[in-house]
Formats: structure tokens, C-alpha cells, sequence
């Protein structure tokens, strides 16, 4: 009986599937897409860095069989910003949490967005943190039953298509981890494109999120995005807040802006002809 | 027309010590600085900015010290030597890094040019209040390095040593300087490139297969690959073991790593510590000093023989790892111990740790002035009856 | 011969050179974790729970007709934990 062996194994670091993460979990999808896309186009994987922070999504960086890297939470894109700025031949991406990205990373993410440093960034985006037992974060919906807002949450959630887009990204979309196809097809894009790019992946937390907001179980979870997804690629961002009715997805930005990395190389040649001049 | 060598300003300058501190570190080989602007060390910041893109490097003001400290880390890891400048604010945002660095096992300098606090205290003054927290500034069991210069020249020569240090050891080194050698301007000179001697990080000798990131060498520090050379590996702020792999549930991963992290250095003290013994020979009154004080400490010492008072002088430039032993062997020599520090206590409890039975006479200065050297001199002098 | 759906007016010219693909799924079935999305999401419905245990004490899935597989590879990409892929098969009358 041969042993099977997945179409992808080879992208997958040895000894650490299993991963950590429940059933139901959209995670292990993403992981997925991500590797499919790598795999699709055929990049040169001595090439990519896989960043990510503190979460359950913040473990996927040690089970893809690349350069990776786990730091403290909510650095890693600050991390990363320091990574393409020192090889800019390597190609960066951070997969981080709506948590990791969103609150405690905030600020770094908005600053890399606003100087366009060419790094790829993936939102695991459950609703909650998922991995210190469900409390409330920056996306959670108003009213949702977690653990540190037992009357209900009170708290406006962040638009993260709209932040994105404001802070300056030259690439947004958003999926769930339903629309596989659609995202790795956008996750290709995002690879290839220069400048700072953003993707936001719905995906079920069916066993910490889910569980105590009427969604117990990934199915139930994947038909609830199935039920409200609307793809609606270019529309406007800023109308795209998620409400328990409806889900939009689909491509919000896809613009050209000179990257970060370019204007400073471009900097550094003028400085450097200048005093090759003579000073 | 031959290119301009703008690494090494080789000859005399007249410089203020931050920017000798970024000379200092370009000429180590620094091609990348991320950090925020503080008082009193924008003007490493500032000449980093200047100077970094005629060498080549990268210059990346980013939104706040923490995100400096993640950025610094970043690009060691991607091969490049990197450092930041900040002063006891910025220090305190850079802890949890600082830690991730030191978990990591990343080459890197960090440069803390003291000033007053606690909290925003006064930005434009000196003061020594940063040392304990070099040591202990960050949570968990580790071990650090920190150097003090007590002049501009020594903020040249230090910061270099710094980033050897961190190359060969494979840990963040503190430049702990003041306000007073941060600012004030004195002549320096710089050697040519040749003179200066440069160490890099152990680079792994074996294939990509068989390499595990931190799996130490005899001397207790793994060879280091960096992002892009087909390694593939894995490194994490959490416990793990030499493969790279979390082990957040090993109680031997945990003595393991935590013990090997601290005995680099710890068992490497004789290698790592430089101190400056002057006029100890036959002295049975010591200064125990560093940094700016250690200047006024001279000059007392010096005085003191004046008036035929053996005292002598071990300066530390070494302050962490704290050198134990040497400080011990002084304080079995001398009667005595003075130790004046421009705060209100904090290395002065290392020095009655090492001293044991002999008496230190403590000297606290808070506020911007230093030690003038009649005070210590005056305590030489009741120390010496 | 492809059953043409009310839906369908015209008969597209190429109809007989386009072969629908045919798959081969292949579990692994120490990985699953019984999240079920295989089996809820193939659109042909061919998988289903099966009556035997892995080691996680979960019953992985398992084809109910192979013959209706069309290597839309749907499992493989929404399977979170690498457990499940297909195969395409080679065509007879090539394809």
C-alpha cells in the first residue's frame, strides 16, 4: 500500500503536521491557499519569509517549510519592514490575526501602509482571539458573546478593507475561507504585485467564536459565509462593513504607488553619485 | 573617478559623542538603523540618516521604539548589521524586543544615552538611572552585555567593540552612555579601515538539511544562517528546541535553552569583560566607576597620591556581565570601596555583592550635575582613615 | 455523452472534444479532524462519513462514488488539514 502523500507536502515543515489547530478552524485553509499559490507559481521558496505574530494563526509561520519567523505580539510587520528593507530580494509576507494586526499591531500596520514597504500581508480575521480562549478584539460584531463581554459586545468593530485602504495599500481584497479559489487567485496577485498588499480571510473559529454566538461547528460557520458572501469586486471599501447579513467580498484596491523600497534605493544612488562627486 | 570611501572617516575629528557613536557603528559594518527620535540621542538618529545612505544603508525612521526594536531584529536576520539609538523612554518600549533578541539569539546594538527619570524625568540631563534595567530590563531569566564609554573617543571605540560582541556572541549589546558623553564634543580619532578589527557571526558549515538553527557549537553559540540562503528555518520568541521547534510543554527544553542562553555569557566572562585598573597595584582605597563619574574618579584618584593616599581606580567598561571577580579581588586588596553613580542606587548593590566584608561607600548624584572630583576625593580621603 | 440541463438551448460546438476530467480522492486519514468541510462543500456530493475511527477518534470521509468525480479538486483546497487530495486520472481516449 503506497503511502499518500499530498500534492503539497514538500511546502510543509517535517515533523509538524499535524498542526495545532482545531477541527473546523479555517487556519489550515489558509495555509492551504497560501501554499497553492507558492506552488502555482512556481516561486523560488528559498526566497519567501513567512512572518507572523502572537495567535493561532501566528503558528502557521512555523509549519510552512520556508525562512520564518514568530516574534513578539503584533511586531511582525515592523519585523518584516526590516527584513525587505535589508533584502529586498527576498519577498515577505506576514499571516497574522485580526488581534495581532489589528489591535496591538495597529499602529505598525498603518505606518507600513502609509510608506508602501512591499510586504504581503494575510488577515486571519475570526472575530476574536482566538487562541487565549475567546476574548473580544478590534473586529469582533457588536452584541457577539465572548468571554471578556458576557452582556454582549459594546464596541464598534473595525471596517479592515476600509483602515487599509485609507492607510494607503495598493492592494485589498477580502475572502473567506470559503472562496478558496478566489483567494488563492488573489494571493497570486498579491505575490506579484509591488507595494504594500492586504488580504482579509474571513474563517471560522467554530469552537471558541463560534460555539458561544449560535455557530458551533465549521460547517455552520462556512454556510453562515456561504449565506451573507457578496462579491462585489471595486466597490467602495468604506461600505463594506461586515454585519451578520451580509459579507462583502471581492478586490477593493488595486492601485500603483511607488513602493517605500524603491524611492529609498532610488535616495541612496542620488546620495551615492553625490559624494562619488566629490564632497 | 575612484569612489569615494565613506566608511571609515580615518583621521581627527572634533565630534560630539552621539555622532561618534554612529561613526562608530558604520565603521562596524552597520548598514541598517530603525528608531524614534529622543533626547538625547536624535543625534545618533540624525547622523545615521545622513550617513547611512552614502554607505549604502538603510535609514528607517519608524513609528515608535518598539517597532525600531522589531525592525533591528528584522534585518539582522535578513544579514544585516543593525542598531537603533534611544535614551530611558524609548529603552523601556524596546524591552519586550530587547527580550525576542536575546530569545533569538540576534546579533544587534542597542545604544541607551541615559538621561533623567523615572518616567519623562529631564530629557536634557545625564544620568546613570538605566543601568539595573540594561540587566533586568526584560522579563524571563537572561543575561546581556553593556558597555560604558566615558568619552566621545570611547563612543567610537565602544560601539564597535558592541557589534563585535553581538556577532560573536549571538546576543543584543546596550551602548549605555549619558547625556554628558552623548553631547559633549572632543577630539577623536579615527584609524584607517585596516586598523580596525571587524568580527562576523558564525555562518553555518554544514548543508540546509542537517542544520539546525540553534543548535550550539562547543562554545555554546549556534552558527547563524540568515533569511534567503535556502535554510528554511524557524525561529520563535517561544521555548524551543534546537531544531527551532516550539516546546512549550518540555521541562528539559525549557532548562535546556534558558541555561545555555545565560552560560554563553556567564561562562564567557573572562573573554567578554574590559575593565581599566589604574594605580591598584598597591592601593588600599578603590573608586569603583563608570561611564561619565569615571572621569571625576580619576582625577580624584589622582589627587588622592597627592596626598600620599594609595587609592586607585577600577573603571568598569563592562558593565554587564557584572565582573564579579575582579571587583572581588580589589576589594580583598583595599580598606574600602567608593562608588559614586549619577543615580540613587543601582550598581553600587553589584559592587557590595562582590565586595562582600568590605565597606562601599556609596555616592548618589540626581540631577544633572556629575561628580565634582573634591567629593570623591573627600570620600577617598574619610575612607582611607 | 454530457446530459444537457433544460437550461441549455444550443449545444456548444466543441461539446464532443471537451472531456469533463475524472479524479481519483485519496484520504489521509490520520490527519482529518472531522470538520466535515469535504463533505459538505464537493459538489457532486460523492463523499461521506465514514464508520471506521482514526487515531483521533474522529471518522474521516470516504467516497460514496467514485465514478462521478470530476477533479475539481474542491476538497483538496478547502481541507484544512492536508488530508485529503485527488488525483486526476489519465483519460482513455486522450484528452
Amino acid at each position: 500500500m503506497t503511502k499518500e502523500v499530498h500534492p503539497f507536502e514538500r511546502y510543509l515543515r517535517g515533523g509538524m503536521i499535524p498542526h495545532i489547530w482545531c477541527e473546523g478552524c479555517g487556519n489550515g485553509i489558509i495555509l492551504n491557499c497560501f501554499v497553492h499559490a507558492i506552488d502555482d507559481l512556481k516561486m523560488d521558496i528559498d526566497k519567501i519569509v513567512v512572518v507572523s505574530g502572537i495567535g493561532c494563526i501566528g503558528r502557521l509561520s512555523g509549519y510552512t517549510n520556508t525562512d520564518s519567523y514568530h516574534t513578539t505580539h503584533g511586531r511582525a510587520i515592523a519585523f518584516a519592514t526590516g527584513v525587505k528593507l535589508a533584502n529586498p530580494d527576498l519577498t515577505v509576507t506576514v499571516i497574522s490575526g485580526d488581534g495581532d494586526l489589528f489591535a496591538i499591531g495597529g499602529n505598525h500596520f498603518i505606518h507600513a501602509a502609509r510608506r508602501n514597504v512591499d510586504i504581503k500581508v494575510i488577515c486571519a480575521n475570526n472575530f476574536n482571539y482566538g487562541m487565549t480562549g475567546g476574548q473580544y478584539g478590534p473586529t469582533t460584531p457588536l452584541n457577539a458573546w465572548t468571554t471578556t463581554t458576557p452582556y454582549g459586545n459594546i464596541e464598534h468593530p473595525f471596517n479592515l478593507v476600509h483602515l487599509a485602504a485609507a492607510s494607503g495599500a495598493v492592494y485589498v481584497a477580502r475572502w473567506t475561507t470559503l472562496h478558496v479559489r478566489r483567494l488563492v487567485e488573489s494571493i497570486k496577485k498579491m505575490l506579484q504585485k509591488e507595494g504594500f498588499a492586504f488580504i482579509e480571510v474571513i474563517t471560522p473559529c467554530p469552537e471558541i467564536f463560534g460555539k458561544r454566538n449560535k455557530m458551533a461547528t465549521g460547517i455552520e460557520m462556512m454556510n453562515w459565509f456561504k449565506k451573507a458572501s457578496d462579491i462585489q469586486n471595486n466597490s467602495d471599501p468604506a461600505k463594506a462593513g461586515i454585519t451578520p447579513e451580509r459579507i462583502v467580498l471581492g478586490e477593493f484596491v488595486d492601485i500603483e504607488k511607488p513602493t517605500y523600497d524603491y524611492l529609498l534605493r532610488d535616495m541612496i544612488l542620488k546620495v551615492q553619485k553625490r559624494v562619488r562627486g566629490g564632497e | 573617478m575612484a569612489q569615494k570611501d565613506r566608511t571609515v572617516l580615518t583621521g581627527k575629528h572634533f565630534w560630539e559623542g552621539d555622532v561618534a557613536c554612529a561613526e562608530g557603528a558604520i565603521a562596524a559594518g552597520c548598514r541598517f538603523f530603525a528608531g524614534y527620535p529622543i533626547t538625547p540621542a536624535t543625534e545618533v538618529a540624525e547622523r545615521m540618516a545622513q550617513r547611512l545612505p552614502e554607505v549604502g544603508g538603510i535609514y528607517v525612521q519608524m513609528e515608535d521604539e518598539i517597532s525600531s526594536m522589531a525592525a533591528v531584529i528584522g534585518a539582522s536576520y535578513a544579514g544585516v548589521k543593525s542598531m537603533t539609538a534611544t535614551s530611558g523612554p524609548g529603552f523601556s518600549l524596546m524591552q519586550e524586543n530587547i527580550g525576542l533578541a536575546v530569545m533569538t539569539e540576534t546579533p544587534c546594538v542597542i545604544v541607551d544615552v541615559m538621561r533623567g527619570g523615572p518616567s519623562t524625568g529631564q530629557p536634557t540631563k545625564p544620568a546613570q538611572q538605566d543601568v539595573m534595567q540594561a540587566k533586568w530590563g526584560s522579563h524571563g531569566d537572561y543575561e546581556i552585555i553593556a558597555l560604558a564609554p566615558n568619552s566621545v573617543q570611547e563612543m567610537f571605540d565602544l560601539t564597535i567593540e558592541a557589534f563585535n560582541l553581538s556577532e560573536i556572541y549571538r546576543i543584543p549589546v546596550i551602548v549605555l552612555g549619558d547625556e554628558i558623553v552623548g553631547h559633549m564634543y572632543e577630539r577623536v580619532t579615527i584609524p584607517s579601515k585596516e586598523a580596525i578589527k571587524i568580527v562576523n557571526r558564525k555562518m553555518p558549515q554544514i548543508s540546509p538539511e542537517k542544520y539546525a538553527p540553534f543548535k550550539p557549537d562547543k562554545d555554546l553559540i549556534p552558527p547563524m544562517a540568515i533569511f534567503g540562503q535556502g535554510y528554511h528555518f524557524y525561529a520563535t520568541g517561544l521555548t524551543h528546541d534546537e531544531a527551532g521547534r516550539p516546546r512549550t510543554d518540555s521541562i528539559e527544553a525549557q532548562k535546556k535553552l534558558v541555561q545555555r542562553l545565560c552560560d554563553k555569557i556567564r561562562k564567557n566572562v573572562d573573554k567578554i569583560v574590559k575593565l581599566e585598573k589604574i594605580m591598584l597595584e598597591d592601593a588600599d582605597v578603590a573608586v569603583v566607576s563608570y561611564g561619565i563619574t569615571s572621569r571625576a574618579a580619576l582625577s580624584a584618584v589622582r589627587k588622592a597620591r597627592q596626598e600620599r593616599i594609595k587609592a586607585g581606580l577600577l573603571r568598569l567598561v563592562t558593565v554587564w556581565p557584572f565582573p564579579d571577580k575582579y571587583v572581588a579581588e580589589v576589594a580583598e586588596q583595599v580598606k574600602a570601596l567608593v562608588v559614586p553613580e549619577m543615580n540613587y542606587g543601582q550598581l553600587v548593590r553589584e559592587v557590595e555583592r562582590a565586595a562582600k566584608e568590605t565597606p562601599v561607600k556609596f555616592l548618589p548624584k540626581l540631577g544633572e550635575e556629575p561628580h565634582k572630583p573634591i567629593e570623591i576625593l573627600d570620600a577617598l580621603r574619610r575612607a582611607h582613615k | 455523452m454530457i446530459a444537457m440541463p433544460m437550461r441549455m438551448w444550443r449545444k456548444p460546438l466543441d461539446t464532443a472534444k471537451v472531456k469533463v476530467p475524472e479524479g481519483e480522492v485519496h484520504i489521509i486519514k490520520s490527519r482529518c479532524k472531522g470538520c466535515g468541510f469535504c463533505i459538505e462543500f464537493c459538489p457532486k456530493e460523492m463523499l461521506e462519513s465514514s464508520e471506521e475511527f482514526n487515531e483521533r477518534g474522529v471518522h474521516p470521509p470516504k467516497v460514496k462514488d467514485k465514478s462521478v468525480c470530476a477533479h475539481c479538486s474542491f476538497c483538496e483546497a478547502v481541507c484544512p488539514d492536508f488530508a485529503i487530495y485527488s488525483v486526476k486520472k489519465e483519460c482513455k481516449d486522450g484528452c
